[in-house]
């Protein structure tokens, strides 16, 4: 497969220091771009360049453009069911309104996505090879959840190791052979399963709900209500969430994604009227 | 020196249509001592004869395990044999560091096959000297694949392959049928038993072949030789049980010193072209 040697991380004759241009000489160069402003950066792309080679022009990414927040994800009866909104952020501008963050992969995966919306896009088209690969195969194995996400993890470890992290936490849910499976991987290659899951600030907001919440016995209709109650104290609190939701599921039978829709909100709250009130002096 | 113009280079074709070099790699197949497979829903069974080319020298090695889940018996080139099965060691090991699951059988065979047939094309090159029984387990079952130094590759229910193995196929032809509801040491006391065709009289004992097992809840391992001492004993395999000698024996003949080839003393005089595997 093109990429896979480069996208996992094998080590090749250029990583282990065997020809030309070595591994470490990256490092320094990368410190430099950090602490110079960007006036200068432009010069000193020009002066390491006749050291460092085609090296110096590579680019990385150093921080987050366009991101997506929270994603979460529970285990249910029959499968799995995910939550995400639509919200694009520039910054801290709500700049994008209607991006989908949850996408089916294959025939048993679904994959939620937070973070850089364009690195994300990546990821889908690096995952659109791999299964259109697996299933040229066509010899009746496919890959599962559980090897996509490992997959996934192989991807973001060996990037953040080139110091060019793709700037996503991922989570990675399906059902294959009637095992349910629900994983999460970050930016920098941290990855684990469990029961439910939530990213960015899901996890401090959703998470401690669903550890009072959650069981294995949910129904479609119990989990979606779950899944409603996170989402709807993430949308009060985040300031980056949006009231446009996309839930999906994904089952024995394949993976579904729901129309986006709208929580009814309530913000008469005193504590919302007047937020302020409670910390005199701040703004 | 040569048996016609045509078999100077692998890739030169002859005007019948064949490809001798090839051809004379398949033959290396036969001048190796038999191995064996054979497969039931849970388990495959590998077995092979071992022969040492002298008596002060051991046997070489003709089983391998590749990973837990695939193994391979080899007939022909021993060496070729060893560079393949670390090819594929190194392909099951990737595809777990990727997926971290174990890589399907089939597509594990392909690759190989692929490889072989590469240097079926290459003047440069020749093609491997070995065949392989590939036997392996995945999400699909078990799967007993035969591949040849021409870059076929073929999924058997029971087969073998190198000298006098003509008598193992027929002993597994006539039995095959009742292989897949087998139990596991069922299948082990038919690999002895198509094993003991190949022998040409010689008693049957655990120091002169090896058995492999790979199934459903166990690993693929070598047996160690007590265990298939006992299993010998324990089926009394060694007395000469009725098996009619129906199909007429190969004549043998003394092998043309086949350098490397794998200790066989004897070929198999087929008189089907070898592109008719």
């Amino acid at each position: 497969m093109r990429l896979l040697t480069e996208l996992l991380g094998t080590p090749t004759e250029a990583d282990l220091g065997v020809k030309g241009t070595t591994y470490q000489s990256q490092l320094p160069e990368l410190r430099l771009k950090e602490k110079k402003s960007r006036s200068s950066l432009l010069l000193s792309i020009q002066e390491t360049s006749s050291i460092m080679g085609s090296v110096a022009e590579s680019q990385r990414t150093l921080y987050p453009y366009v991101t997506g927040s929270s994603v979460v994800a529970i285990k249910y009866k029959d499968g799995i069911l995910m939550a995400a909104d639509m919200g694009g952020s520039y910054g801290s501008t709500l700049r994008y309104k209607s991006i989908e963050r949850l996408k089916p992969i294959g025939k048993h995966s679904l994959l939620g996505a937070s973070g850089e919306i364009s690195d994300f896009q990546e990821i889908l088209r690096y995952l659109d090879e791999l299964i259109l690969y697996d299933n040229m195969w066509d010899d009746g194995n496919s890959l599962g959840p559980k090897e996509v996400h490992n997959y996934l993890t192989r991807v973001m470890y060996n990037r953040r190791n080139k110091f060019n992290p793709l700037w996503n936490s991922l989570v990675l849910g399906g059902v294959k052979n009637g095992q349910k499976y629900l994983g999460m991987v970050n930016m920098i290659g941290i990855n684990f399963e469990d029961n439910h899951v939530a990213t960015g600030l899901g996890n401090h907001l959703a998470r401690p709900i669903l550890r009072d919440e959650w069981n294995e016995n949910l129904t479609f209709e119990e989990g979606v209500k779950l899944l409603e109650k996170c989402m709807r104290v993430l949308l009060y609190r985040d300031r980056s969430a949006v009231n446009k939701i996309q839930i999906s599921k994904i089952t024995e039978e394949g993976a579904t994604v729901y129309p986006p829709f709208s929580l009814k909100t309530y913000w008469e709250f005193s504590a919302f009227r007047n937020p302020a009130a409670g910390a005199a002096g701040s703004w | 020196m040569f048996r016609n113009q045509y078999d100077t280079d692998v890739t030169t074709w002859s005007p019948a249509g064949r490809l001798f070099q090839v051809e004379y790699a398949m033959e290396a197949v036969k001048q190796g001592s038999a191995a064996i497979g054979l497969r039931s829903k849970t388990h495959v069974v590998l077995a092979c004869v071992n022969k040492a080319n002298s008596d002060l020298s051991s046997h070489q090695k003709k089983i391998f395990k590749v990973d837990d889940h695939i193994g391979v018996a080899i007939a022909g080139l021993t060496a070729d044999g060893r560079v393949l099965s670390r090819y594929m060691r190194s392909e099951c090991i990737n595809y777990s560091y990727t997926y971290e699951s174990p890589l399907p059988v089939g597509r594990l065979v392909v690759q190989l096959a692929d490889k072989a047939q590469v240097c079926t094309q290459r003047s440069w090159k020749r093609p491997y000297g070995v065949g392989l029984l590939v036997a392996g387990l995945d999400e699909s079952g078990a799967h007993l694949y035969y591949n040849c130094p021409s870059g076929n590759y073929f999924e058997y229910q029971a087969f073998a392959i190198g000298s006098r193995s003509q008598a193992a196929k027929t002993y597994l032809e006539r039995r095959f049928e009742n292989f897949m509801g087998s139990s596991r040491e069922d299948l082990i006391k038919d690999a002895l038993i198509a094993t003991r065709e190949t022998l040409q009289g010689e008693k049957l004992t655990s120091s002169i072949c090896t058995i492999a097992v790979v199934g459903v809840g166990e690993a693929f391992h070598i047996l160690d030789q007590e265990t298939v001492q006992q299993l010998i004993d324990a089926f009394e395999i060694v007395r000469e049980e009725e098996s009619p000698p129906a199909q007429p024996q190969p004549t043998a003949e003394p092998a043309a010193q086949a350098s490397g080839a794998d200790q066989a003393a004897t070929t198999e005089q087929g008189d089907v072209a070898p592109m008719d595997i």
